[in-house]
């Protein structure tokens, strides 16, 4: 009826299944990686993520299957799976998805109205409540096949062989922090164990690449801002720089930091999320940063090692804060320096 | 070439300009009947100025400029009138506006055509009335009087708008590759108005045959063709004045201010049309595309239905309605009769498959996509919250006003949002509550100035009343010697007055349930009150012993005692008057009943006061005396001498007293006192309600100015001429 007549095709759904896309290479790598255990997360996560979402919908009074196609939710389950352990029971994924759709998500209004990253709400609500469940990674010395990976994650039971190292209490930070802390490991001997090798050390790098990779081609076409990603890895790499230069006995290397874990998926797919960031590119450069000093600070000072959810979700608690406080000028408003 | 400048935001648009750019620009068959409507130009509609009934020529005046803020309408062709009288009108409202119709009679016969030849050595007003009268108005759609855009007579860029940004639309363009010669015509002819340091034609890149005949026609000009990027929107008038200047104009400032003025091609084109070949605005170039078989420009008399139009383009069997406009800022016409009018650019046959429904919407994710295509760098999302909220005020706080619904953030809007819509909404609930917050605020005056005029006739009643009764008592006594009690006789006449007065005051207060405050002002006119019915009869002996002097020189002590004691009497009541001012102040003052033991009071201080003066007049009158022996001068001459001082001096303070008593009055009208007397006590009195007024005053400008600001902000930022 009113103007304009045109409109973009670029769609919601059309985004998240873009980022869905963007977030294969660094999916098939984790596989490889971390074993065939990812994928039966990935398919928990989704069908629980899916159903909670219809159910959340139809009490809604909301149609359902309009909203179900906008591929939020299946993305949602998609960051959870990649973040949670690979050997994890069965039910912990289920509870972390259900926390994300129906607390932090549907809870609050469904898409767009969520204050917090729902995938982040539920890593956090899980990480807090089983915090020994949630050491279930596949360990890197003795590989576990396909069946066995799976019978572990739904009937929590090792083969008979007995290889009670499979599973690995933590990823490589984890490993850093235990080994320090408790065997009194520095740094460089920490590297020189075969365990960083594989966990997380080598095989987490070329996933950090792969979803490096994701995030450019998200920015390229123009779907993720630089600038969140950007400063949060300049954010993270401001506080271990100079901790690294002044003690590298006791603090890694910064580009450790960069590649480990989570931080490349938090940087592209995570503090991107653009409901729970700020709108503005200032506010999206403090946020970002801000996250990236946070992430560091608990990763190294803290008790949680893997500090992605907690550093993102202390900063969306900024960020109405942000985008009420900075207000870009208008047009024809004063700027310094500028020509009018 | 000159550095260019980019503007913020702005979106890349699939342009659809080839569709009507392959055919010269058509005339289509004369319509049969036109209907005109009356408001074609931003401001006041014009008045009609022929009858039904009349025949009219081609290029005939048929309505005039009514203000300044208006233009003039001519008939587009030869015949009757038939009918004035309100018709469907080419808005997104669809309401009726009166229009003129007229029958045409086939023939196209033109009045006698009579330019401007004497542009060059005019005076600029004279040439911007001819204009105003010729029906110039802005034709890339805003419509604005082109005569009040050229008012500034010094200038330091002037930009032409060749842009025409928006997708389908090619009017300018053609306009541009076919009467490029008319066009630096009419530039030259804004340029010899404006006196403009530089003259920058702005036009997109992606007309480059316009840009060719452009660069030809101002080949021996200082006037300079720049293609600028192909960027929407950039032809709108402040987008492509950064882009060209780098300036950025704010919002509801005029452009001339900055040194800048923009007119579209069309425009300057209709001016040189008009100054040098007497043609008033009675047709322009539309674009006919969209759903139509035969896409193409054609110059169509105004007032020619759009139906017509439609027709002689083939508009598509399966289309669901025209929209005026381009896709970006057009409407769909809910009355396809209705005429074109001077701001119509293009009309575009629309089909479900050009321009298919907008899908259903789905929620804000905050992408800030509409944030960076804004082009007047706005924060659409947050607008549109409080636009949904209804958070007007926190809408207007972000600068709603400065969107110019350009509709770049609706087109990005990945959640296909109606944001636009929303905007427009706001925009005009706020319009709406100031109109009702305005009517009220008069309402609320009209009121309180009618309980005004009421209590100040009240007043002047009792007034003119005490008036004539110490007038009474006055006339017998003139005639014994000064320095009687006789000014204590008409202070009983006074304190019945002013008893009736306060009371008929106590009555008003009660009715109009009026506090403290006003209880003030009531004492200070109280006081007034009395030292003018003290003051009148001061003025009363005054005057006579005044008329007396020349008749009776020998009695001339008599006169300088009478002075003296006029004087006294003046002194007394400003003395009295400022102590009723201090008294008013106090919170304890008495309220209306124990008023006339105060008048008692005070007419017994100035008795005293007239009394001592008498003696020291007497004093004087002694000195004087024996001053005239000494000298042996004659005596009754200086005696006069002085009467005559005390006489002017008294007459002095009295002008002042008057002077004072009615800068009171004009500064603060709701309180005003009619009396000019008391200057002592109504200064003080009188500030707060002073203030007040003033206050008032300055707020009402403020607002006056401000209304006038966004009107002419909005007139000149929707000088789009895409």
């Amino acid at each position: 009826m009113h103007s304009p007549h045109i409109a973009k095709p670029t769609t919601v759904s059309v985004i998240m299944f873009k980022v869905l896309a963007a977030l294969v290479p660094g999916l098939i790598l984790s596989v490889f990686f971390n074993g065939i255990g990812v994928l039966a997360q990935l398919a928990l996560a989704t069908a629980t993520a899916l159903l909670a979402e219809a159910a959340m919908l139809k009490l809604r009074g909301v149609p359902v299957r309009f909203f179900l196609r906008d591929g939020s939710a299946v993305l949602t389950a998609w960051l959870l799976a990649l973040t949670m352990p690979s050997l994890g029971a069965w039910w912990l994924i289920v509870v972390a998805t259900l926390f994300a759709i129906v607390i932090a998500k549907q809870l609050y209004g469904g898409l767009g109205n969520n204050p917090f990253n729902p995938a982040m709400a539920g890593f956090a609500a899980v990480i807090v409540a089983f915090p020994a469940q949630m050491a279930q990674w596949a360990s890197p010395g003795v590989p576990l096949n396909a069946l066995q990976q799976l019978a572990y994650i739904f009937t929590h039971q090792l083969p008979s062989s007995g290889a009670p190292d499979a599973v690995a209490p933590a990823t490589s930070l984890g490993l850093l922090k235990t080994r320090m802390l408790l065997d009194g490991y520095d740094v460089s001997q920490f590297f020189a164990t075969p365990l960083y090798g594989h966990v997380a050390g080598f095989g987490g790098v070329w996933i950090a690449l792969a979803y490096l990779a994701g995030g450019l081609f998200l920015w390229r076409q123009r779907l993720i801002p630089w600038q969140t990603p950007v400063a949060m890895l300049v954010g993270a790499a401001s506080v271990a720089l100079p901790l690294w230069q002044y003690d590298p006995v006791h603090f890694a290397n910064p580009l450790f930091h960069l590649t480990a874990s989570a931080t490349m998926l938090a940087a592209f797919f995570i503090v991107t999320d653009p409901v729970t960031a700020p709108t503005t590119s200032r506010g999206r450069l403090i946020f970002g940063f801000l996250v990236g000093v946070l992430l560091y600070v608990i990763r190294v000072f803290g008790g949680m090692p893997d500090a992605v959810a907690f550093a993102v979700l202390i900063m969306n608690i900024a960020v109405p804060f942000i985008d009420h406080t900075i207000k870009p000028p208008v047009f024809g408003a004063k700027r310094k320096g500028g020509p009018a | 070439m000159s550095k260019l400048y980019t503007f913020h935001g702005g979106i890349e648009l699939p342009e659809n300009k080839q569709q009507s750019t392959g055919r010269p620009i058509g005339t289509p068959p004369l319509p049969a009947r036109l209907c005109l409507p009356l408001s074609q130009n931003l401001g006041n509609p014009a008045k009609p100025c022929v009858a039904v009934g009349d025949r009219v020529l081609k290029g005939q005046r048929i309505a005039e400029a009514d203000g300044t803020v208006s233009a003039a309408l001519h008939a587009p062709t030869s015949g009757t009138v038939v009918e004035i009288a309100p018709r469907a009108f080419a808005h997104p409202s669809g309401l009726a506006e009166t229009a003129i119709v007229i029958e045409a009679d086939g023939r196209d016969e033109w009045q006698p055509r009579q330019g401007f030849p004497l542009w060059q050595s005019a005076e600029p007003a004279e040439v911007r009335r001819f204009l105003r009268d010729m029906g110039v108005v802005g034709l890339g759609g805003s419509m604005f009087p082109t005569s009040l855009k050229l008012a500034s007579e010094t200038l330091d860029t002037l930009v032409i708008n060749g842009a025409e940004c928006e997708p389908y639309i090619s009017c300018d363009d053609l306009l541009m590759r076919e009467r490029a010669a008319d066009i630096v015509a009419g530039i030259a002819i804004v340029t010899r108005l404006m006196q403009p340091k530089q003259v920058l034609i702005g036009i997109e890149d992606n007309k480059s045959e316009a840009i060719a005949a452009m660069r030809a026609a101002c080949m021996n000009t200082p006037y300079r063709v720049v293609a600028v990027p192909t960027k929407y929107p950039s032809g709108s008038a402040k987008q492509l004045i950064r882009v060209l200047t780098g300036i950025e104009i704010p919002h509801g400032m005029r452009y001339t201010d900055m040194g800048v003025q923009c007119f579209n091609v069309g425009t300057v084109y209709s001016v040189c049309r008009a100054v040098e070949h007497g043609e008033p605005v009675i047709s322009r170039i539309v674009t006919l595309s969209g759903a139509v078989a035969r896409p193409q420009n054609v110059e169509a008399l105004l007032g020619t239905p759009v139906t017509e139009l439609m027709a002689w383009a083939g508009l598509s069997p399966r289309n669901d309605g025209v929209i005026l406009g381009g896709p970006m800022t057009g409407f769909r016409l809910s009355d396809l009769s209705v005429g074109i009018t001077k701001s119509s650019n293009c009309l575009l046959g629309s089909s479900p498959k050009l321009f298919p429904p907008r899908p259903p919407a789905m929620p804000c994710i905050r992408c800030g996509e509409c944030a960076d295509a804004c082009p007047a760098k706005l924060q659409p999302m947050d607008l549109f919250w409080f636009a949904k909220t209804k958070d007007f005020g926190k809408a207007q706080e972000r600068n709603l006003f400065d969107c110019i619904e350009c509709g770049a953030c609706s087109y990005v809007c990945p959640s296909q949002l109606p944001l636009v819509d929303y905007y427009r909404f706001a925009k005009s609930e706020i319009w709406a509550a100031e109109r009702d917050k305005k009517a009220s605020d008069r309402a609320r005056s009209r009121h309180e100035f009618r309980l005004f005029r009421i209590e100040r006739e009240k007043i002047e009643k009792a007034q003119r009343l005490a008036e004539r009764s110490t007038a009474a008592k006055a006339a017998p006594q003139t005639a014994t010697t000064a320095g009687t009690n006789s000014h204590l006789t008409p202070s009983a006449e006074d304190k019945s007055a002013a008893i009736k007065a306060a009371m008929e005051r106590a009555a008003a207060l009660k009715a109009t349930g009026k506090e403290s405050p006003v209880m003030q002002s009531e004492e200070a006119k109280q006081a007034a009150i009395q030292a003018a019915m003290e003051r009148a009869a001061a003025r009363k002996a005054a005057r006579e012993a005044a008329g007396e002097t020349p008749l009776q020189p020998p009695s001339a002590s008599d006169e300088a005692k009478k002075a003296a004691i006029q004087a006294a009497m003046e002194r007394a009541a400003a003395q009295r008057a400022a102590q009723a001012a201090a008294s008013v102040g106090l919170p304890e003052t008495p309220a209306a009943p124990i008023v006339p033991n105060n008048v008692l009071d005070d007419a017994k201080k100035a008795a005293i006061q007239a009394a001592m003066a008498r003696a020291a007049a007497k004093k004087a009158e002694r000195e004087a005396a024996e001053v005239n022996q000494r000298s042996g001068a004659a005596p009754a001459t200086n005696a006069l001498d002085d009467a005559k001082k005390a006489a002017i001096k008294a007459a002095m303070e009295r002008a002042a007293a008057k002077k004072a008593a009615l800068d009171t009055a004009d500064a603060a009208p709701p309180a005003t006192d009619t009396s000019p007397a008391a200057p002592a006590a109504q200064p003080a009195a009188m500030d707060d309600a002073k203030r007040a007024a003033i206050k008032a005053a300055m707020e009402r400008a403020a607002a006056r100015k401000a209304a006038r600001d966004a009107e002419q902000g909005r007139d000149t930022e929707q000088d789009k001429d895409s």
